[in-house]
């Protein structure tokens, strides 16, 4: 009980960081949405790495590579250290560049004003909005899971959920876009922290990591966990797709708006690897040696499961049960607190998908001039509340593998739609045919990735690949034959003078 | 030729991070337990921070700046 205290704890802190931010708000729709385009360097890239890093980042990699061993660093870290900075660098400059200068909020609001489009963008609106809230309803889940089994059951899995649905929401409803970016900058600093700490105090506990490797490598059953034999090349050389995602999510794509000045880009992209190689390193390290964590009943029985069927086993909890096991009880509390930061990332994604929401749509067919700006920031925080209501009821009604599911055909999904963003930012030959036959063609095939059966490949390729490059060539093949905006547009996104 | 450059680093970086010749190994071990297909991509994720600072230094957007 005494590390779920650690927690609740953690909790009132985030929370009075929201209603510090509500005290600094202007009440303007631009001061709710992004802070006011005011964000600082390190604020811009610790809360920015925040969004992006959600519970998988520190509970699913351990699981990941419980199961598939040191595979799951290179699979997913070190891909995205090479991919998600070069976005930032190519496209979040443009997309803060444009934003800034014709007083865009939101992705959709860009690509109507690049292409000269009202419905084609409500449609990109809506894929986006369909593909993001898996997310949210799985972070939901994860803070009850969490708070259930750090408390060792003492908190039932629904309190937990209502708890962290309520701060979150809270924060989010007071603070808006500062709230969100202030608690994950701190969120980020814990977890950071988190990293080093759990790695040295379970490896000391198993007996020094020298040990728990050497242990590894002479049991034939987990040797090959520390090599990536069991794992194909095509699939490895696919996920490198998988981070072109980052930029078309709604919450980064948004997050790059707030930036007080492009140039505090420059360290965002810098420093980007690092922070992923402090979070990730020690938790894919941690999660391969807990399979030589026979002591802890739990694992144990993972272990013996794995072996019978020779197939993956929910791991997820591998990492909570090393630090009940080997850490003493208020490190083990503190270092909850650090996996509750990494689970409630799916504060900016409902800060997100409220964004869009009024401004995409309320402003966009007329609300805003109606009703007026106070009402555009009310009926946002209104959707705030509503988005998190049904998070959490759909939560306690549903089954985690289902949005597990959803949330991996959410990803090909995203990662198909970074050649819109290329194409609009990058490419002055873009028409909004073109965007209108990629998004088309990415809504019909996540939808059918989630009919196919589980681990579907095409010429062993992951369907993220044949989504990707098949969006790209529809942007291109579509945008050559098709009439182009008018001049005035073109050259306004492209100034003469510009490279 | 710098557009070419920048291409062709990139591309390389792409194709270092597809370690293939570590495939089946777990040896040598990095500080007695890191194995070699961690530790490579650990240095991997550091050269890219070095990359990223020089795409920052020679290949910052142009004109950016002026919407500040």
């Amino acid at each position: 009980m005494i590390p779920a205290l650690f927690v609740l704890a953690y909790l009132a802190i985030v929370l009075y960081i929201g209603i510090f931010a509500f005290r600094r708000s202007s009440g303007q729709s631009e001061d709710f949405f992004l802070a006011g385009r005011s964000l600082g360097p390190w604020v811009f890239l610790l809360s920015l790495f925040g969004s992006h890093m959600t519970a998988f980042a520190i509970l699913g990699s351990s699981g990941h590579a419980f199961n598939f061993g040191i595979v799951t660093y290179g699979l997913m870290a070190s891909s995205s250290a090479l991919v998600v900075p070069l976005c930032l660098l190519f496209l979040g400059t443009r997309l803060w560049s444009v934003g800034k200068r014709f007083g865009l909020i939101t992705p959709v609001q860009i690509f109507r004003d690049r292409w000269e489009c009202g419905h084609i963008g409500t449609l990109i609106f809506f894929l986006q909005a369909a593909l993001l809230v898996p997310y949210i309803i799985i972070g939901v889940m994860g803070g009850g899971t969490t708070l259930s089994v750090i408390s060792g059951g003492f908190i039932p899995f629904w309190l937990g959920g209502l708890i962290v649905a309520l701060v979150v929401m809270s924060y989010v409803f007071f603070g808006g876009m500062r709230g969100t970016a202030w608690v994950n900058a701190f969120q980020t600093v814990l977890f950071l922290s988190f990293g080093a700490i759990a790695v040295t105090l379970i490896s000391q506990g198993m007996g020094g990591f020298a040990a728990v490797t050497e242990r590894l490598l002479n049991n034939p059953n987990t040797a090959s966990l520390l090599t990536r034999e069991n794992f194909s090349l095509t699939t490895f050389l696919g996920y490198t797709f998988n981070p072109l995602s980052a930029i078309a999510f709604p919450h980064i794509a948004i997050f790059c708006l707030t930036a007080r000045k492009v140039t505090q880009f420059k360290r965002t992209v810098i420093f980007y690897p690092i922070c992923l190689l402090l979070i990730w390193l020690p938790c894919v390290y941690l999660g391969v040696a807990a399979n030589q964590a026979t002591d802890i009943p739990a694992i144990e029985a993972k272990i013996e499961a794995k072996a019978a069927t020779g197939r993956p086993v929910p791991g997820d909890d591998v990492l909570l049960q090393l630090l009940g096991r080997y850490a003493p009880v208020w490190v083990a509390g503190l270092l909850g607190a650090g996996i509750m930061a990494a689970v409630m990332a799916s504060d900016s994604q409902i800060l997100a998908l409220s964004t869009m929401f009024t401004e995409d749509i309320f402003a966009f067919y007329g609300g805003k001039d109606k009703f007026g700006e106070r009402a555009q920031i009310a009926t946002g925080r209104l959707f705030v509340v509503l988005v998190t209501a049904f998070a959490y009821f759909t939560a306690l009604n549903a089954k985690v593998a289902i949005f597990d599911l959803a949330v991996q055909y959410a990803f090909a999904g995203y990662a198909a739609m970074a050649p819109l963003f290329v194409a609009a930012l990058c490419w002055r030959g873009s028409t909004k045919w073109g965007a209108l036959a990629s998004t088309l063609f990415i809504a019909a095939s996540t939808f059918a990735l989630y009919l196919l059966p589980r681990g579907f490949t095409i010429a062993g390729f992951a369907p993220v690949v044949p989504m990707t490059i098949i969006s790209a060539a529809l942007v291109w093949g579509v945008s050559s034959l098709t009439p182009k905006p008018s001049t005035v547009t073109i050259d306004r996104y492209f100034p003469p003078s510009s490279v | 030729m710098k557009l070419a450059l920048i291409v062709i680093t990139i591309a390389a970086f792409y194709v270092l991070h597809q370690d293939w010749w570590n495939w089946s190994a777990a040896r040598p071990l990095a500080f007695r337990f890191l194995p070699v297909g961690l530790w490579y991509h650990a240095i991997y994720t550091i050269a890219a921070a070095l990359l990223m600072a020089a795409l920052v230094r020679w290949c910052w957007p142009s004109g950016s700046e002026r919407d500040e």
